[in-house]
């Protein structure tokens, strides 16, 4: 028997409180995410069940109970107040999949601080833009990334102190740069958790829009409402289970159903840092027989590449549940999975703005192989009509997914930017930027992407960003970035540019501009193609159309073009 | 020859794609699997065997297996220099 029980039961007689009451949660009353995923549960008698278990490259294996990690936290959470991180400040997190990366997100939000997590291949521009926008005050990263960190350091005046967990000891520490090594630090007992409220910021994600820089996406402590209730019904998770999200917290998903959801349940979950390979994947499944599968349409297709036969060497039994997010999830992945696994994996709907999973396929319902499911009770989802903004109530019609504000994991701001934040509400609703149809069973299909943005292996892209970043390299005239189709990631990042004067186009300098964009933003960011140009559609204006170039990459009508340049 | 192929590529790796300098990487460590070079830095990697060695790498055999260690992608370039 599923969690949710009856979808329509839950949905006629829902009520946040219900969450509230299971997490013996009052209104006014302190509420810290860090306390309610580790001393909580260790109240609730599971200190000595395991909370992590942990799989480096290699073969390095660690495991963590709850009690380890509320200690492990209070020991963070106590250093950061002894060098005098205060509440609100923002400390970011910039490490691997290491124990210390989901230790050290407890401990900064048992210290009433806001926890900023970044993805760790981010080159140094994307850190840079990232930690200006937010001035924020550390930083917690491993050695390997030190070097990125050193280049931006001088352009950033908050940042006062770069924590390293795993720093050599030979090594002279250079200005602003602290050593914290968790296991020579004495365990911190008894600690008092900052008395954060239900409105008090939590977890600042970074997140890219068509135009301008990213956007810091402010959460609060009273997110764990929704995040607790949504892994308990929707990612189905039970007392006894093994869980394995994959996602990297650099990314909402990682924080909000690879920390906060299990943890917030005292679920036990595994952790794999290591690259990709199907091997791998298997043998990690079958070796701590992960009975909740929490992954990605891009994992997913990698896996269907890599063949059936491999299936058969392993032992893959355990698996109860699955479910997929960042993507839509493409039938042939939902059928392959029933075909393999004997269960399908079922999609999840939801954003790094909605901080929690909106739409989905719910355990127990019927799974409509390619669509996204309904939305999570309690949630008013809707298309509108992209003209009127009023929702469109005729089946099959294409309109834009929104939703009507109020769950207790919704944003609450994008950090320092008011106006951006109010262009995503229009007539009481929250715009999420994509497209969709709802059928006649109440059913959401994902049709598309209302702008520009680029989704890559589920990770989004700003083609404002990569278009800015390649106007750096020195041969670059113009750029003009849109998504290319791709059988794994679904999108890839195609750069249209032009070359200045005495620049020659090449194999050898779309290769440097790769590795120019790969270092300075990342390697999701960068180009997979690079197509050079004579010049770049415009409008008479003088303005790059996009839309013209995204148009051909996808064989698609390009439109009204009496807008473009002539010669 | 076949030395001078395993040095440049390594070479290239370790300063491309290892940013811990105190890293120890050799023709057998694992790449892709370990997480050194991700699949879409892979994508880099393969523009400049191409580049280098002059050859068109099918993306059937472009696979994180053949990617995985130097000495896998040296067997890999190897097959397409030999053939062209």
């Amino acid at each position: 028997m599923s969690n949710i029980g009856s979808y329509e039961d839950r949905t006629k007689n829902f009520d946040w409180k219900i969450a509230e009451k299971e997490l013996e949660f009052k209104e006014g009353h302190t509420i810290n995410i860090g306390w309610y995923c580790s001393d909580r549960i260790c109240l609730k008698g599971k200190a000595d069940r395991i909370a992590l278990f942990y799989e480096g490259f290699g073969g390095i294996k660690k495991q963590f109970t709850f009690n380890d990690i509320r200690l492990a936290s209070n020991t963070i959470g106590k250093f950061l107040q002894t060098i005098g991180i205060k509440s609100e400040d923002r400390v970011c997190l910039f490490m691997d999949r290491i124990p210390e990366l989901y230790l050290s997100f407890l401990g900064v939000l048992k210290i009433g601080a806001i926890v900023q997590p970044l993805f760790s291949a981010f080159g140094d521009e994307a850190l840079y833009v990232r930690l200006e926008n937010a001035q924020t005050r550390a930083i917690i990263t491993q050695k390997k990334h030190l070097p990125k960190v050193r280049k931006v350091l001088d352009r950033l005046p908050y940042l006062e102190f770069v924590i390293v967990v795993d720093h050599s000891k030979s090594r002279v520490l250079e200005p602003k740069v602290i050593s914290f090594d968790l296991q020579e630090s004495k365990p911190v007992e008894e600690f008092e958790t900052y008395p954060t409220k239900a409105e008090s910021p939590s977890v600042l994600h970074y997140t890219s829009g068509t135009t301008g820089q990213p956007k810091g996406v402010k959460h609060v402590h009273y997110s764990l409402i929704s995040q607790y209730l949504t892994a308990k019904w929707v990612l189905d998770l039970q007392d006894n289970d093994i869980y394995w999200c994959t996602a990297d917290p650099g990314w909402v998903t990682g924080t909000s159903y690879g920390i906060i959801g299990p943890w917030s349940l005292g679920i036990t979950q595994c952790i794999l840092d290591a690259g990709f390979s199907a091997q791998n994947w298997y043998k990690f499944i079958e070796d701590y027989k992960i009975t909740m599968w929490y992954s990605a349409p891009t994992a997913i297709r990698s896996l269907m590449k890599a063949g059936e036969k491999i299936i058969s060497n392993f032992n893959l039994s355990s698996l109860r549940h699955l479910a997929s997010v960042g993507e839509p999830l493409n039938p042939e992945a939902v059928i392959w999975s029933q075909k393999v696994f004997g269960k399908p994996f079922h999609d999840t709907f939801w954003q790094t703005e909605t901080g929690s999973i909106m739409i989905t396929n719910f355990p127990g319902m019927k799974v409509k192989a390619g669509s996204m499911g309904k939305p999570f009770p309690g949630i008013k989802g809707v298309v509108l009509n992209p003209k009127t903004f009023d929702p469109i109530t005729e089946p099959e019609q294409v309109g834009l997914i929104a939703f009507q504000p109020g769950w207790p994991a919704m944003m609450r701001a994008y950090w320092n930017n008011e106006e951006k934040y109010r262009e995503k509400f229009v007539k009481g609703w929250y715009l999420t930027g994509d497209r969709a149809t709802i059928d006649n069973e109440g059913y959401f299909w994902f049709v598309g992407r209302d702008d520009d943005v680029i989704n890559t292996g589920g990770h989004l892209v700003s083609p404002f960003e990569v278009e800015s970043a390649l106007l750096e390299h020195p041969a670059v005239g113009e750029s003009a970035v849109v998504a290319k189709p791709d059988e794994i990631n679904m999108e890839v990042v195609k750069a249209f540019i032009t070359l200045k004067p005495g620049f020659i186009p090449g194999p050898d300098l779309e290769l440097e501009i790769m590795n120019f964009i790969r270092r300075k933003l990342s390697p999701i960011a960068m180009p997979q193609a690079i197509e050079y140009m004579e010049k770049l559609p415009k409008t008479r204006s003088g303005k790059i159309m996009r839309r013209v170039l995204h148009a051909r990459e996808w064989g698609e009508d390009i439109g009204d073009i009496s807008t473009l340049e002539n010669d | 020859m076949e030395e001078d192929i395993k040095d440049l590529i390594l070479n290239y790796v370790i300063n491309e794609y290892i940013e811990d300098e105190d890293e120890v990487i050799t023709y057998d460590t694992p790449l892709i699997s370990s997480g050194y070079v991700d699949s879409f830095s892979m994508v880099s990697l393969l523009v400049f065997l191409e580049n280098k060695f002059k050859i068109k790498i099918p993306p059937a055999k472009a696979t994180p297996e053949a990617f995985d260690t130097v000495n896998n992608i040296v067997a890999l370039v190897n097959q397409y220099i030999k053939k062209e």
